[in-house]
């Protein structure tokens, strides 16, 4: 084991190098776009043996990486924003087809106006999709995010694609001390590529014709049912990647000082650290409060959610992206999840902030926690959704 | 202990460079860290920021500040332009500035929250003696971390030169060690002109 310097990109390449892919297939779009060079340096360097394709787009680059994938590899891609929504065609169909493949998604507002900065935008449009989901908070997870997500995906019970979100430069370019695993370990730990089928001319098989309404809704179901089960698969890969390497992270959900917490701030990505250091000055101050860091979204951790969050005083999920016309898409699926386990909800609030990139901060956090736990201790009760940078420049 | 350094240079002059190198010199001294260059455009000449940040612990928090414990300035000129007055300096922070004895650093260039130690090192001396020098641009941003390491204690200087040699193999990495090492040899503390 080795303490390296790596941007969150580098982190996705190394853990892609280490997983020893066969073949990537990418475009460049900022700010994913050293994610990629750096793969295409590991090939042209002799460390990683693998086939790099280039395409003209994004659309091809998923089509490129599905056939790869179909034909026994492990295939990888990575894209940003308007890249990713070029190949929505094909995120659907890779994940119909249940086949086994891992993309990064370095998250980047979408436009107009042009804007390169973080929101989660891109990846929250991604949720239907019927793609594992994760999000990363620093460059140490996702390296270790980046290695699960092979393990998952090919994971004989789930055999659908992983998508890894990060957050564009304060995670994909922002340089952290990461742990290294040794070669042999990884080697060991994740085995050799498994997947449903293979079509490599070796036998015939149909793939993707037409099929009955009947049998369609089948395959669908069998989807919903490989993405429950994925939810156990998710829990034990973190499990047995800690026992290997020394780190896990709970599951689908960390937990930041929550056992003892009265109010909860629940969020995901980067800035969730800025959310615990503002936690940790919060209970200085007397604030009892924890931070419910959600890692995976696809499959929707509705179990770990409720037991964090049931007898909660107070829940702020605050997000960097909306639904236009209704909510959070997190914090709607917090509340229909939570529905499956009790009719009683604790008080939720949905602050939506970050968006379009705005730089929001720990001081952010403290103000935010700070204003919904006064309303409550007061016996007020604010307004379920708030825009936090509009109510604040009034 | 959680320190947050702010890096003013120009497009090119190698701020982000310089920010990269304080975390692997920060790992070998045991030190956690973290660094990020200005989060847009950038255009070679202009004036740009990097950023990093050193602690004794896990670093939670992300993100562009413009609070700086450490103010690095690698061209006298930002001074000059009050480029400078686009961030802050907490009280007690240092300021490291490539600069001249005679270049007549005042300290209202600065936006000064409390008490601030000024240093200066004359890097592009050092560099041109050192022959330094990349498309007639003399390079600033090594010897800048000799000099910072001396003026914050932060980071050994041995690290630095180390870090340095991991980054710029062979040759180029002898040469840019030599200048951190005659930068930390000759930063000295000055008091800015008071106006």
């Amino acid at each position: 084991m080795v303490l390296k310097s790596l941007t969150g990109n580098y982190a996705v390449a190394l853990a892609v190098k280490m997983a020893r892919v066969d073949v990537v297939a990418a475009y460049p779009i900022t700010p994913q776009t050293t994610i990629v060079e750096k793969l295409a340096e590991y090939i042209d360097g002799g460390e990683l043996d693998a086939i790099m394709i280039r395409v003209e787009s994004e659309h091809s680059a998923l089509a490129a990486a599905y056939g790869s994938a179909l034909a026994g590899a492990r295939a990888f891609t990575a894209t940003s924003s308007h890249g990713l929504l070029y190949m929505y065609e094909w995120v659907n169909w890779v994940s119909r087809a249940r086949v086994p493949l891992v993309m990064a998604i370095v998250t980047r507002t979408i436009g107009p106006p042009w804007n390169i900065w973080t929101d989660h935008s891109d990846y929250y449009e991604q949720r239907d999709t019927g793609w594992i989901q994760g999000f990363a908070m620093d460059s140490q997870e996702v390296f270790d995010m980046t290695l699960q997500a092979f393990k998952i995906s090919e994971d004989p019970r789930v055999y659908l694609p992983v998508m890894i979100g990060l957050d564009a430069f304060i995670l994909s370019h922002t340089s952290m001390p990461v742990e290294v695993p040794e070669q042999e370990l990884v080697d060991e730990w994740l085995g050799a590529r498994t997947q449903g089928f293979i079509i490599d001319g070796s036998e015939a098989l149909i793939h993707g014709a037409l099929s009955s309404p009947e049998y369609t809704e089948e395959f669908i179901k069998d989807m919903g049912k490989a993405m429950e089960e994925a939810v156990e698969v998710i829990r034990e890969v973190d499990y047995s990647f800690g026992r290997t390497f020394g780190r896990s992270y709970g599951g689908l959900v960390e937990l930041y000082k929550c056992s003892d917490a009265k109010y909860h701030l629940v969020l995901m990505g980067a800035w969730a650290g800025d959310a615990m250091e503002a936690v940790d000055t919060l209970r200085e101050q007397g604030y009892s409060i924890g931070v419910v860091r959600v890692r995976y979204t696809r499959p929707f951790p509705g179990e770990e959610l409720y037991k964090a969050l049931s007898s909660s005083k107070g829940v702020i999920v605050v997000e960097r992206g909306v639904s236009f016309g209704s909510m959070g898409p997190m914090f709607l699926d917090i509340a229909g999840n939570m529905l499956k386990y009790s009719r009683k909800l604790p008080y939720m609030r949905n602050v939506i902030a970050g968006v379009g990139g705005v730089n929001v901060t720990y001081k952010d956090f403290e103000y935010i926690a700070k204003e919904t736990i006064d309303y409550i201790e007061s016996g007020e009760e604010p307004s379920v959704m708030t825009w936090y940078h509009a109510r604040r420049s009034k | 202990m959680l320190v947050e350094v702010l890096i003013l240079g120009r497009g090119g002059q190698g701020g982000a460079t310089a920010a990269n190198i304080i975390v692997s010199a920060a790992i070998m001294d045991g030190l956690m860290a973290q660094a990020f260059p200005f989060f847009g455009a950038e255009r070679r000449g202009a004036p740009v920021k990097a950023f990093a940040r050193i602690s004794d612990g896990r670093i939670l928090r992300h993100g562009m500040f413009d609070e700086a414990d450490v103010l690095v300035v690698m061209d006298q000129g930002l001074v000059r332009t009050n480029y400078t007055k686009e961030v802050f300096v907490k009280d007690g922070g240092r300021i490291v500035i490539n600069s001249q004895r005679d270049a007549g650093i005042k300290s209202k260039s600065f936006n000064l929250l409390g008490k601030a130690f000024f240093y200066r090192v004359d890097a592009r001396a050092i560099a041109l003696r050192n022959k330094l020098v990349i498309a007639g641009w003399p390079i600033v941003n090594t010897p800048m971390l000799g000099a910072f390491s001396k003026a914050t204690g932060l980071i050994r200087v041995e690290s630095i030169k180390k870090a340095v040699m991991e980054f710029f193999e062979g040759r180029a990495g002898e040469v840019n060690a030599i200048a951190v090492e005659e930068a930390f040899n000759e930063v000295e503390e000055f008091n800015p002109i008071d106006v």
